[in-house]
């Protein structure tokens, strides 16, 4: 039976682990080869690097970093931040990376999704969505670090990505990013069952219930936290017994 | 142990090179003829889309060679797939070493498969101390169905080919480079062999 993944998002800045409460407020959180090993040990089924400044101040990837982590972990891990081109993620998957995420770039330049799944495959490409709900608006799509409302609607985005080649999505809720109070289940569950490809649900984990429903009420594939298993104030091995009992197959 | 990986730019090369430092091995990266055919072992790594890596692999006349080797071979996830006769993905013509066809996943579940799935009905030393149900890590859209060289399936949700054993010929559709202590003592195994 295929698993649900539990996968901590490691926000880096500068080689440093951070996580942003709200994307404000950063909180220095460790060194990333060492969490990342850390998180290996502990029965993370992936991880997600996410270069956080990168789209905001224009500035390459961190290949170096990327191929530090390939050489000492021995489970699959996401890169993503300031993609903006073909070369960049050739880099990154030259240095061990499994996949890479995409955000701004694909709304600047969907074609960008297609170019790069036809390139290195749908299986490596996974689109990042950054999405906020308003009375008014309804779920929209953001970009450029959640900082500028774009014209799509979240639903409809995720499917024009997923048929330009995008092999997974990360719908990460504002609303809910940094509350603690839950993943944003309508959101999460409206895109899973629009889009034939798996769905990360991320953005609002505070507690082990809140994954339950991520995967059966929302139908999520996998689900994503960054200080909640920072901090430690949620385990890995005590999460996923926790799944298994509530009848979520989980790799133990 | 003369220890060679076929290069022709697939796009895990890196990650299974670091799965063998790890285990102290010190793999050569290579598309010379005499350097692939002198070798003790060879691994064949692959992600991506086959029609783009069989052009590769015939840019470099590999194609002409790999069906000729004797050595013990590893063929893992696309790399596995290229062995076969045919694939749906860009209905292109592959290696033609294992007489077996490449199709796509037709189901409800999500495609790729992606993520950690068990391995059942181990029948290989490849498999030497892994247990019936262990976790591999994989992410594919095609596989290779039951056959007669199957010897590891997994459910996505009808059983398929996880792993093949053809003459000198052994793949993998996982990735054990990724599949955490598991992947590295299959990888271990065939070093073995």
């Amino acid at each position: 039976m295929l698993t649900k993944r539990i996968i901590p998002c490691l926000d880096i800045k500068d080689g440093r682990t951070v996580k942003g409460v709200r994307f404000e407020n950063i909180r220095d959180a460790g060194d990333p080869v060492e969490l990342a090993k850390w998180y290996a040990a502990q029965g993370a089924d992936e991880l997600v690097f996410l270069d956080i400044t990168a789209t905001n101040e224009e500035r390459k990837t961190f290949a170096e970093l990327v191929r530090d982590i390939a050489r000492h972990i021995d489970i699959p891990f996401t890169v993503g931040g300031g993609i903006s081109a073909v070369a960049d993620v050739e880099l990154l998957l030259q240095a061990g990376a499994d996949k890479v995420s995409i955000n701004s770039a694909a709304i600047k330049n969907p074609k960008l999704v297609h170019d790069l799944a036809s390139r290195f495959g749908s299986q490596c490409v996974t689109v990042a969505i950054d999405t906020k709900y308003t009375e008014a608006t309804g779920w929209k799509v953001y970009t450029r670090a959640g900082t500028v409302e774009t014209e799509y609607n979240t639903v409809d985005w995720a499917k024009k990505v997923v048929e330009l080649g995008a092999g997974e999505i990360l719908l990460t809720s504002m609303n809910n990013d940094g509350t603690k109070a839950g993943f944003a289940l309508d959101i999460t569950k409206a895109v899973s069952e629009a889009v034939s490809v798996p769905v990360i649900a991320s953005g609002g984990a505070g507690n082990m219930q809140h994954f339950v429903d991520a995967f059966n009420k929302a139908h999520a594939d996998a689900a994503l936290a960054a200080s909640l298993f920072h901090f430690r104030e949620l385990e890995i091995p005590d999460l996923k017994r926790f799944l298994k009992a509530q009848d979520v197959d989980v790799r133990i | 142990m003369n220890l060679v990986i076929v290069d022709y730019k697939a796009g895990n090369v890196q990650s299974v090179m670091f799965a063998l430092e790890r285990l102290g091995i010190n793999a050569t990266l290579s598309c010379d003829f005499e350097t692939i055919k002198s070798a003790d072992k060879v691994i064949f790594p692959g992600v991506g889309e086959a029609s783009s890596a069989m052009a590769q692999l015939k840019a470099r006349n590999l194609d002409k060679l790999l069906p000729t080797l004797e050595q013990p071979f590893f063929g893992v996830c696309l790399g596995m797939q290229l062995l076969c006769q045919h694939s749906e993905e860009g209905d292109t013509d592959l290696l033609g070493i294992i007489p077996l066809a490449v199709k796509r996943f037709e189901t409800d579940l999500k495609v790729p498969h992606m993520g950690w799935n068990q391995l059942e009905k181990l029948q290989s030393p490849l498999f030497a101390g892994i247990n019936e149900g262990e976790y591999a890590y994989y992410v594919h859209s095609y596989y290779v169905p039951m056959s007669e060289y199957t010897i590891a399936q997994t459910s996505y949700p009808e059983p398929f080919s996880a792993a093949l054993h053809y003459k000198n010929f052994y793949a993998a559709q996982f990735h054990p480079e990724k599949s955490g202590p598991a992947g590295s003592q299959i990888l271990k195994n065939f070093l073995a062999l």
